[in-house]
């Protein structure tokens, strides 16, 4: 809301509509009794001023197109030689016209969705128990943390993640394939009794991608948290709530729509995630149903792998993959944002 | 069934304590305080747990591995925990305990995490670090087999510290400007514009590299060069400094616009003289939050920027490293010198952004409109040396009935205290 517009509203309130034509018709006879119009003018200023910053506004509509736009013409030579087998094909053999996301783009979902599986529980727990459970005096410096662990450099969790945690999560992989292989069939693995065949595997991936995305689901779900009203909150504890209760019945209910939303964006941050899982995994082009396994994918981590490749339909295929990536992540944070701005949770957040 | 899990409040629950007042008589009861059966039964549940686990884990089954043993510990202590809780309190408080200990849980697991990340960090990073060499020298003359004595990351720094300014160059005015358009300018189009900018900073930073990769160097034929890599910073910087300025514009209190209206001030005499310096401390949290974002970012560099093994400070002409390229490039070699040379590298990349995070912080401390001590001090200078200066102020006519309208507004200034 402007000032300005908010002026204009109050003499509209107190004088009556404004004037619908300024030709000298319209303007009262002076003999009349009638309040004096206010029309709040604009100075050139002012217009200078509006024209600007609106136009600042708009480039983030400029950048968005153009980022769709050249990645449409770039990738346009490669989709025009494959056609629509593009997002089905699994191969990625440029010199023979054999390529496509097929294989690249399940392998990231599923690194995302383990990524998830892992940082969903942990974020939302934590969220809580920042908002409801620690002690008020340490909660702004915990705050803090969760956002310093958001701005952790990707290639510092990529870099922790092949050297440090590699080597110590490969017994656990290894006790999951051999312990619970037989009752969940996707945890086998080939070759199970040696450890090279647990590293680099989509798995440990999605364990860095579920570190990097865990203080964003958290920020933002206890930023949702803390907006539960304080008089239902109150109210629960008059009922004589424990606290669980109290976090049961008023604040999970109140912020249900702000954790979807912050799941889809963290699935979304995920998808996209970069650095880490191309460190992390060595690629290959097929769905690995097996994440346990070594060797994954992921279109970004294609991306980064394979860019320095010199021929136009390589370097094309690949803006067609990262077109597909745009694509996706835009309409998952869309739904995200639409589920957001649509809870209870999210009206009270959002403006 | 009820919604709400009623705890009764009598002794047996073992809730809170009870003591008798001696001042009043009476007996009180605090409910929320911790009594040594809470803390009995946690360390009680937390040592059998860590023994059995012990015990099972390290001696009996042919397992090791400290991740595995703590986390069999958790689910240990969790079980011992319910346990030891539901011999001496009724069902609902257990569950109360059961859930409290799971969230801290949660997050003492996220706060070890972050730890772990920058202690292993500057740990290995501080064994290249010790070289006095690492920060001034670049790897032109330094192979995959010499020591650590030997190259450095002088020109990772340089470009990156090049390219960040830059990318701040670009991405804070328009950001701002941005903010600006959507808080005090609004209209139609600040909504759609709203939903552009949070959908721009959801965007996989590989797409911000390509986007530049595939204009800028394919399209229109330019080399790879530390500005080009500042453009796809652009991109992801942009965004994050719009939202973070848009929320501390908008809770700059409405009276200070509308005092300034009432002035005479123009629309951008508002912004520019009141909204924005209102909005400082914010601001600044917000730039200095997107650059530590920023300075981080690897994909977008790695496709644009290029690799150069010495120094480059021009950032228009020929390719530039910078410290995240410089980590990812050798963490991949096979030598342990390279790597430890990455984590040295990662070392002073976590350093930048903790400086930058830690100074957006201190910048945020303040409300809107709240002056710092330094403007505190300059304010009560310059009202001695006003009234230094007028000394004699012309006496006020000697009849004054009532303080005018105009008395209540601009109230003289008071005298230096």
């Amino acid at each position: 809301m402007t000032t300005a517009d908010a002026g204009t509203e109050l003499a509209d309130d107190l004088f009556g509509s404004p004037p619908q034509g300024s030709g000298p018709g319209a303007a009262p006879a002076p003999a009349d009794d009638t309040p004096m119009k206010i029309i709040p003018g604009v100075s050139r200023g002012d217009r200078v001023f509006r024209i600007a910053f609106r136009g600042a506004g708009l480039s983030v509509f400029a950048i968005m197109g153009l980022i769709a736009l050249f990645l449409i013409t770039r990738g346009a030579q490669a989709l025009h030689a494959t056609g629509w087998s593009f997002l089905t094909e699994q191969r990625w053999q440029t010199a023979t016209h054999r390529f496509g996301v097929g294989a690249v783009l399940p392998d990231g979902i599923i690194i995302a969705v383990i990524a998830l599986v892992i940082a969903v529980p942990v974020a939302l727990s934590a969220a809580l128990w920042i908002s409801e459970y620690a002690p008020s005096g340490l909660r702004r410096t915990l705050i803090s943390l969760i956002d310093l662990m958001a701005a952790v450099p990707s290639i510092v969790y990529g870099l922790w993640g092949l050297i440090f945690l590699t080597p110590r999560i490969i017994g656990f992989e290894r006790w999951a394939a051999t312990h619970l292989g037989g009752v969940l069939p996707f945890l086998k693995v080939r070759n199970g009794e040696v450890s090279a065949s647990y590293s680099q595997s989509g798995f440990i991936a999605g364990v860095v991608v579920a570190l990097m995305i865990i203080p964003i689901v958290c920020s933002l779900s206890r930023e949702v948290f803390s907006q539960a009203p304080t008089g239902e909150r109150e109210g629960a504890y008059a009922l004589g709530a424990t606290r669980w209760g109290m976090v049961r019945t008023v604040v999970l209910p109140f912020g249900k729509g702000g954790m979807i939303g912050a799941v889809m964006l963290g699935f979304g941050r995920a998808m996209g995630e970069t650095i880490a899982v191309a460190l992390i995994i060595s690629p290959v082009f097929a769905i690995t149903w097996h994440p346990l396994q070594a060797d994954s994918n992921s279109i970004s981590s294609l991306i980064a792998l394979r860019y320095g490749e010199s021929d136009k339909l390589s370097l094309s295929a690949l803006m067609a993959a990262g077109l597909v990536l745009f694509t996706i992540t835009l309409l998952v944070n869309m739904v995200a944002s639409a589920i957001i701005a649509r809870s209870r949770s999210g009206a009270a957040t959002n403006e | 069934m009820t919604l709400i899990d009623i705890a009764t409040s009598s002794g047996a629950t073992g809730e809170g304590t009870a003591y008798l007042d001696a001042a009043t008589g009476q007996v009180r009861v605090r409910p929320g305080a911790i009594t040594t059966a809470d803390i009995g039964t946690l360390a009680g549940a937390a040592v059998g747990a860590l023994g059995l686990v012990w015990l099972v884990y390290e001696r009996i089954m042919p397992w090791s591995g400290a991740l595995g043993f703590w986390l069999c510990w958790y689910v240990m202590f969790l079980v011992f925990y319910w346990g030891i809780a539901r011999t001496q309190w009724e069902a609902r408080h257990v569950r109360e305990k059961l859930a409290a200990a799971m969230f801290t849980g949660a997050g003492v697991f996220v706060l070890v995490v972050l730890v772990d990340l920058i202690a292993y960090v500057g740990w290995r990073g501080e064994k290249a670090i010790g070289h006095g060499n690492f920060l001034t020298t670049d790897m032109q003359k330094t192979g995959p087999l010499d020591g650590l004595n030997s190259g450095g990351i002088l020109h990772a720094m340089i470009g990156s510290l090049e390219q960040l300014g830059l990318a701040t160059l670009f991405a804070v005015p328009l950001g701002i400007a941005a903010a600006v358009f959507m808080s005090e300018i609004g209209g139609r189009l600040a909504r759609p514009v709203r939903t552009v900018v949070t959908a721009m900073t959801a965007l996989p930073s590989i797409v911000a590299g390509l986007f530049v990769l595939g204009s800028v160097i394919l399209t229109l034929g330019y080399d790879r060069s530390g500005f080009a890599a500042s453009l796809a910073l652009t991109v992801m910087m942009m965004p994050i400094v719009t939202r973070a300025a848009e929320v501390v514009i908008r809770i700059v209190p409405n009276t200070l616009r509308e005092a300034s209206y009432a002035l005479g001030g123009s629309q951008w005499r508002t912004v520019w003289n009141v909204v924005l310096p209102t909005a400082r401390s914010g601001l600044t949290t917000a730039v200095l939050l997107g650059m530590a974002r920023a300075v981080g970012e690897t994909s977008p560099v790695l496709l644009t920027a290029g690799f150069s093994s010495g120094k480059n400070s021009n950032p228009f002409s020929g390719q530039q490293v910078s410290l995240p390229l410089y980590v990812w490039n050798y963490v991949r070699y096979p030598q342990e010198n390279m790597k430890i040379r990455a984590f040295g590298g990662a070392l002073v990349l976590m350093a930048i952004v903790m400086i930058l995070f830690v100074a957006a912080r201190m910048a945020g401390g303040r409300r809107p409109g709240e002056l710092s001590r330094r403007r505190r001090r300059q304010m009560a200078r310059d009202r001695v040396r006003i009234a230094a200066t007028h000394p004699a102020r012309p006496q006020a006519p000697a009849v004054t009935p009532a303080p005018t309208a105009a008395a209540i507004i601009h109230p003289e200034p008071e005298p230096a205290s």
